[in-house]
């Protein structure tokens, strides 16, 4: 792997651009891997990359349908953060932030992230008392975060409409500083890049069929190019996560549903930070190319189409200008939709299953790209032992079953 | 965006004033106090969610506020036809219609 720097990038300007290396090979499958990761989007190259890198693991497989980073990796609006509610979420999506913090270092590989702050605004009085408990929560558990009153949303974000006119005023809002959005490519990009570089094989255009089993644990995973073997078998695939289970004749508490998002033509800067709010539904922020990123909740039928309906849309689009009047004539570029896999506590899965040797990291739902550092991370610490690590521990299929259920709906709603 | 057609009202509407109610035809337990964890979890969270054919509850919110079956290709959305409660036919889950994916 080429080390990527300031004086590599005048080196190869001197010859045009023209002699880059490719960033990872597309190998031959072999027979046999120590891991098979099926799905290679951001959580599962991340997962692979930990795995060769901290464990190591080295003999992995990541085994993608597509492309590597085509699903939702590519689909979401970017918005990292980790100001949730309850302690076992608040500590994983942390433990994801502090990750992010020196990725690119990491990585060697630029995920641009951007810590411009988070605003979760609040439009009504139990609003701000759960904003307010949130903000408490976020503080005890050492993460950033702040109450804002109108007076200070309004100097952080001039244009936001803050007025008594609107026919749900803004009464205040939480800010989390330290999130902020990441280049979404560049992540799956840059994990792909090092997990190449450590010896993971990156498998592209092979798709999982079948999962073989016998007495009860895995054997491997049957492909459109062959049978691979391996005794460990993590499966990272978000909508299609219940695709997967049904193969290894396992069902999960998982549906899947079209999340669509959408970009205006680029405007220029207008909006530095990201604000989300859930009562009037909508979320956005400004790309470093100048489009706003505009996204909102799901559609509410089960959908593996990567596309919604028209008033999903229009619904998003009502909010964004509620909020921003000054945006009602920006034209919209392009519009999209990926497949989330949604539970019911709208918390992940990262999980062990009754047939042994077979892991699922699913369930992320509407936000799991905030996640992927943290959620590759604790997953390979998972598939190395055997055994959950502890951030993911209470994250286990079985809380369905005990109902210790964490309920984030309040933090993750429709903020992502 | 897709038409559904209302069994009460017996008209093709637009989507819009429909909202969906998820998975139909799941049973709760019979004998509530007999039923296991597992089968409580089961019937609480666990979903068939195919990749194809789904049977699925819809209201009828800005019309006659009925709920009904309507059986839908979650890949295509292309919609199979609807039907009163219990009146529905028994699809094989999953099977797909359009994508062979």
């Amino acid at each position: 792997m080429e080390k990527h720097s300031g004086f590599g990038l005048i080196r190869h300007g001197l010859s045009h651009h023209e002699h880059w290396p490719r960033m990872w090979r597309n190998p031959e499958p072999k027979p046999r891997y120590d891991v098979i990761i099926v799905g290679g989007g951001g959580h599962g190259l991340a997962t692979a990359y930990y795995l060769a890198k901290e464990f190591g693991v080295r003999d992995v497989a990541v085994v993608e349908r597509g492309w590597l980073g085509g699903g939702n990796t590519a689909r979401n609006t970017t918005i990292v953060r980790s100001n949730y509610l309850w302690d076992e979420a608040a500590w994983l999506y942390e433990h994801s932030l502090k990750l992010w913090e020196t990725l690119s270092q990491e990585l060697n590989y630029n995920v641009m992230f951007s810590q411009r702050g988070v605003m979760n605004l609040g439009h009504t009085l139990q609003d701000m008392r759960d904003i307010e408990r949130r903000v408490r929560a976020n503080r005890l558990n050492g993460i950033d975060g702040e109450v804002l009153d109108v007076a200070r949303i309004r100097e952080i974000v001039p244009l936001l409409d803050c007025s008594c006119r609107t026919r749900y005023p803004i009464l205040g809002a939480s800010w989390q500083p330290r999130g902020g959005v990441a280049r979404h490519d560049a992540v799956a990009w840059g994990y792909a890049r090092a997990a190449d570089a450590l010896g993971v094989d990156l498998l592209q255009q092979t798709e999982v069929t079948g999962i073989r089993r016998s007495m009860g644990r895995v054997q491997g995973v049957e492909t459109t190019r062959g049978f691979l073997a391996a005794d460990t078998v993590g499966v990272v695939a978000a909508g299609h996560a219940g695709v997967i289970a049904k193969m290894a004749g396992l069902r999960l508490p998982i549906e899947s549903h079209p999340l669509q998002a959408l970009v205006s033509e680029p405007l220029k800067p207008v909006l530095d930070t990201v604000v989300m709010s859930n009562a009037v539904h909508g979320y956005i922020s400004q790309s470093d190319k100048g489009d706003l990123v505009i996204g909102a909740g799901i559609d509410g039928y089960n959908g593996y189409g990567q596309r919604g309906s028209y008033p999903t849309i229009e619904h998003t689009l009502q909010a964004i200008v509620e909020l921003f009047p000054s945006f009602s004539r920006v034209r919209m570029n392009r519009q999209w939709a990926g497949i989330v896999d949604t539970s019911p506590d709208a918390c992940p899965i990262l999980s062990a299953t009754p047939v042994g040797g077979l892991f699922f990291n699913c369930g992320w739902g509407t936000g799991g790209f905030k996640a992927t550092p943290g959620s590759g991370h604790v997953f390979a610490a998972t598939l190395a032992a055997g055994k959950a690590h502890p951030l993911a521990a209470p994250f286990s299929l079985e809380r369905f079953v005990s109902g210790r259920l964490i309920d984030e709906h309040g933090a993750a709603g429709v903020a992502h | 965006m897709f038409q559904l057609y209302c069994p009460v009202c017996r008209e093709a509407r637009a989507e819009e004033e429909f909202r969906p109610k998820g998975e139909a035809r799941i049973i709760r337990p019979p004998v509530p106090e007999a039923a296991s964890d597992e089968e409580w979890a089961d019937y609480l969270y666990f979903r068939t969610n195919p990749k194809g054919l789904h049977t699925e509850q819809w209201v009828h919110a800005a019309g006659c506020r009925k709920i009904f079956l309507v059986v839908r290709d979650t890949v295509s959305h292309e919609v199979a036809g609807s039907w009163a409660l219990g009146e529905a036919p028994v699809v094989v889950e999953g099977a797909a219609e359009g994508d062979s994916r």
